[in-house]
């Protein structure tokens, strides 16, 4: 092997291969897309929110309304876990991208799902079941959806893949902030990832951690009706955590963020169990939860609304946009400041 | 609202926002005592660069104090003939245990992880123990390549007094600490006028082996924990000293840290080692700064039981990028990663070029996890 082989290939280069860290929902990933996926897709002209955006979904004007669709294909492992499946994560998934923006009732949802030989038809009941519960919680159904089943190691268990579409009368996009805007979290952060990794890695805590799971259409549809038009932007932080979609968010948007850990909602548990295990709860993928940017004079209110409903009890005003910093996320830990850094790949084993 | 459960109240007392202003406004007022500007301090431990970087501590010390990053990661400062030793082993069909923060340490021409990559058995061990385990395992040939400072020498001294398996020995990178105090002291580039000694290492030690030092340089030392509170009390401490003009030695960690330090631990370290003269990568070589297994443990001692024949790897030119890192100005204190142009764009932890990118207690590395731009 010459020497040059192993020179560190520097940051800039094409890496020739697809790894892990390109689906972590960091900047890696992003790059990926933009170099590849994308190519060719983003000059067409899109009357409303395209694939240029790169956005949660995309939303096309329709009359005076806007029809928004948005898909997503799940694999986690295990597929059972504590407080949910795979079955939940798709429904749950998907709505919740379709109400990142601001599309909270779902016209209906498509599912592809893809199975390997060998799977155990009493576990395929049991996400089907999972997921009909999970629709019933959002208020929606599934639509229409198509089944493969693939050979025995040809895929990891089971893929499952929903779309889902909706109307709505106004788009939250995720690049609206503007100096001055509150961040409002809905509820603690980490709870998926780090139930997960317990799980896992087997890790023993004398009370379960669960991971947060659910349809937030509901909620979401609460803070916007509060907000009366006062919501700049919204994001759900999944993979990547709560880092990677403020970055997106900043980025996107031309401002900076400055946030306020100790506002920032955490279980003491998902707390203690990160520090053991030397991750940054920021990091930490979330499945339940969202980031919403609201102008500072109606922040209270849609905080109050959040509040009002159980799966946003623990909402909380985290932070503030800048103009300073611009792009950036600054973090005031109480101490000190830094900058909240995105995760380097992936932090832990696929999640979601 | 939410159960509190192995959250303690010890952990957020030493996290306490409204002590850590006090400790801060005590800082720049004693800073400003001094007399003169900047003053200089230096702590020797990657473990407290963390702990500033994580909680952000940077951006509330007084612009009158400079808060050095000595050369406190073992793993960095482990030098390419070493790691050329465990990668020869590798490539020779050795198996190699080793911490993680080693496999991407950069030798002559390659890493551990190159070897790996190129077909050789490295395996990442949490502790010596485990090394220990995998070779009983085995009939195969298991060097551990051995790194770290007092306190984890302590571990691997432990395991070699507990009658290993034959299959079994030990590559030591070891490192002792309070030589590289003195080389540091002497330097002429830095300007230290106090170190920050490293609480861990202390529990070993004890912190009366650095009465030695400050005789010696006039210069004090004060042993700090490191939670935020830990350190911003340590450094309020140091620049009292500083002020005072009084070279003592002050403990500022007793909750773990005794004059005497841990006897038993001691005694165990240098029955298996001794300390020896080495290079320290970027910095000197430092007298007494290796720690190396005594003669009678030959049967353990990797470099005794194999011939190590590192000149076959030298055919091979060093990467490019290499002459431009400058991890060993960073690791003596006489500059930081945002002097480097390599930092953070070709230098990353990925793909990193030098070893303070490596290791989650290398300086760059931790800056880099933090935002790299301490001062917000």
């Amino acid at each position: 092997m010459s020497a040059s082989v192993n020179a560190a290939p520097a940051a800039g280069a094409r890496e020739e291969v697809v790894s892990l860290k390109h689906g972590a929902g960091g900047r890696a990933m992003r790059r990926l897309i933009q170099e590849t996926l994308t190519a060719g897709f983003l000059d067409a002209p899109v009357d409303g929110i395209g694939l240029a955006a790169m956005d949660d979904g995309a939303a096309l004007r329709v009359g005076d309304r806007w029809l928004v669709v948005t898909t997503d294909s799940h694999v986690v492992h295990p597929i059972f876990f504590p407080g949910g499946d795979i079955g939940r994560l798709a429904i749950a998934g998907t709505v919740n991208d379709l109400a990142m923006m601001g599309a909270t009732e779902p016209l209906g949802l498509t599912c592809a799902v893809i199975v390997e030989e060998g799977f155990r038809r009493d576990e395929l009941e049991r996400v089907q079941r999972s997921m009909q519960e999970t629709c019933a919680e959002a208020g929606v159904t599934i639509l229409t959806g198509d089944t493969k089943v693939m050979g025995r190691g040809e895929l990891d268990g089971i893929v499952i893949n929903t779309t889902g579409v909706a109307l709505t009368p106004a788009v939250v996009p995720d690049a609206g902030l503007r100096a001055g805007d509150r961040i409002i979290l809905t509820g603690t952060i980490g709870d998926h990832g780090i139930a997960l990794m317990a799980r896992r890695h087997g890790l023993a805590f004398d009370t379960e951690l669960t991971s947060d799971v659910a349809p937030i259409n509901a909620l979401i549809r609460a803070a916007l009706a509060a907000g009366a038009g006062s919501v700049t932007a919204m994001k759900d932080p999944t993979r990547g955590g709560v880092a990677s979609a403020l970055h997106e968010m900043a980025e996107k948007s031309g401002v900076g963020v400055v946030i306020e850990e100790p506002r920032v909602p955490v279980n003491p548990l998902v707390r203690s169990a990160a520090e053991m295990l030397g991750l940054d709860p920021f990091h930490i993928a979330n499945e339940g939860k969202a980031l919403l940017g609201v102008r500072p004079d109606a922040a209270e209110r849609v905080l109050a609304a959040l509040r009002a409903h159980p799966l946003g009890a623990a909402a909380a005003i985290v932070g503030t946009c800048s103009a300073d910093h611009a792009g950036r996320v600054v973090l005031d830990t109480g101490l000190g400041r830094r900058l909240m850094t995105e995760p380097e790949g992936e932090p832990l084993p696929r999640i979601c | 609202m939410l159960e509190t459960a192995l959250t303690g109240a010890a952990e957020l007392k030493f996290r306490d926002p409204a002590k850590a202003r006090a400790l801060a406004h005590a800082l720049e007022r004693v800073s400003g005592e001094v007399g003169h500007t900047p003053v200089s301090v230096m702590h020797v431990c990657g473990s407290h660069e963390q702990s500033i970087a994580k909680f952000g501590l940077r951006a509330i010390l007084p612009r009158s104090l400079n808060v050095i990053m000595g050369p406190g990661c073992p793993v960095c400062v482990t030098d390419v003939p070493e790691v050329d030793e465990a990668v020869v082993l590798a490539q020779d069909g050795v198996r190699i245990a080793t911490y993680g923060d080693m496999l991407k340490v950069p030798g002559t021409s390659r890493s551990l992880a190159d070897a790996q990559t190129a077909g050789a058995r490295i395996d990442v061990v949490y502790s010596a123990a485990q090394a220990v385990e995998l070779a009983r395992d085995t009939a195969d040939e298991v060097v551990f390549f051995a790194s770290g400072f007092e306190t984890t020498a302590v571990a691997t001294a432990a395991v070699v007094l507990a009658d290993p398996p034959p299959n079994f020995s030990v590559l030591s990178a070891h490192k002792y600490i309070p030589p590289v105090m003195e080389i540091v002291a002497e330097m002429p580039g830095t300007k230290v006028e106090g170190f920050l000694a490293a609480g861990h290492a202390a529990t070993i030690t004890g912190s009366a082996i650095f009465e030695r030092f400050v005789e010696r340089h006039r210069i004090p030392v004060v042993v700090a924990g490191f939670e935020p509170l830990d350190i911003l009390a340590g450094l309020v401490k140091l620049v009292e000293l500083v002020r005072d003009g009084t070279p003592t030695v002050v403990n500022m960690y007793p909750r773990c840290v005794t004059p005497q330090g841990n006897r038993n631990a001691q005694e165990q370290l240098w029955r298996v080692f001794r300390t020896t003269g080495g290079r320290w990568r970027g910095i000197a070589h430092v007298p007494n700064g290796n720690l190396r297994l005594r003669d009678e443990f030959a049967h353990v001692d990797a470099r005794k039981k194999f011939q190590i024949d590192v000149r076959r790897l030298w055919d091979h030119a060093p990467p490019t990028l290499t002459q431009l890192c400058i991890c060993g100005d960073i690791m003596a204190g006489i500059a930081s990663p945002s002097h480097c142009s390599l930092f953070g764009k070709e230098c990353m932890p990925d793909t990193p070029v030098g070893a303070c990118m490596v290791s989650s207690e290398g300086t760059c590395r931790i800056w880099h996890q933090y935002g790299g731009h301490p001062d917000l």
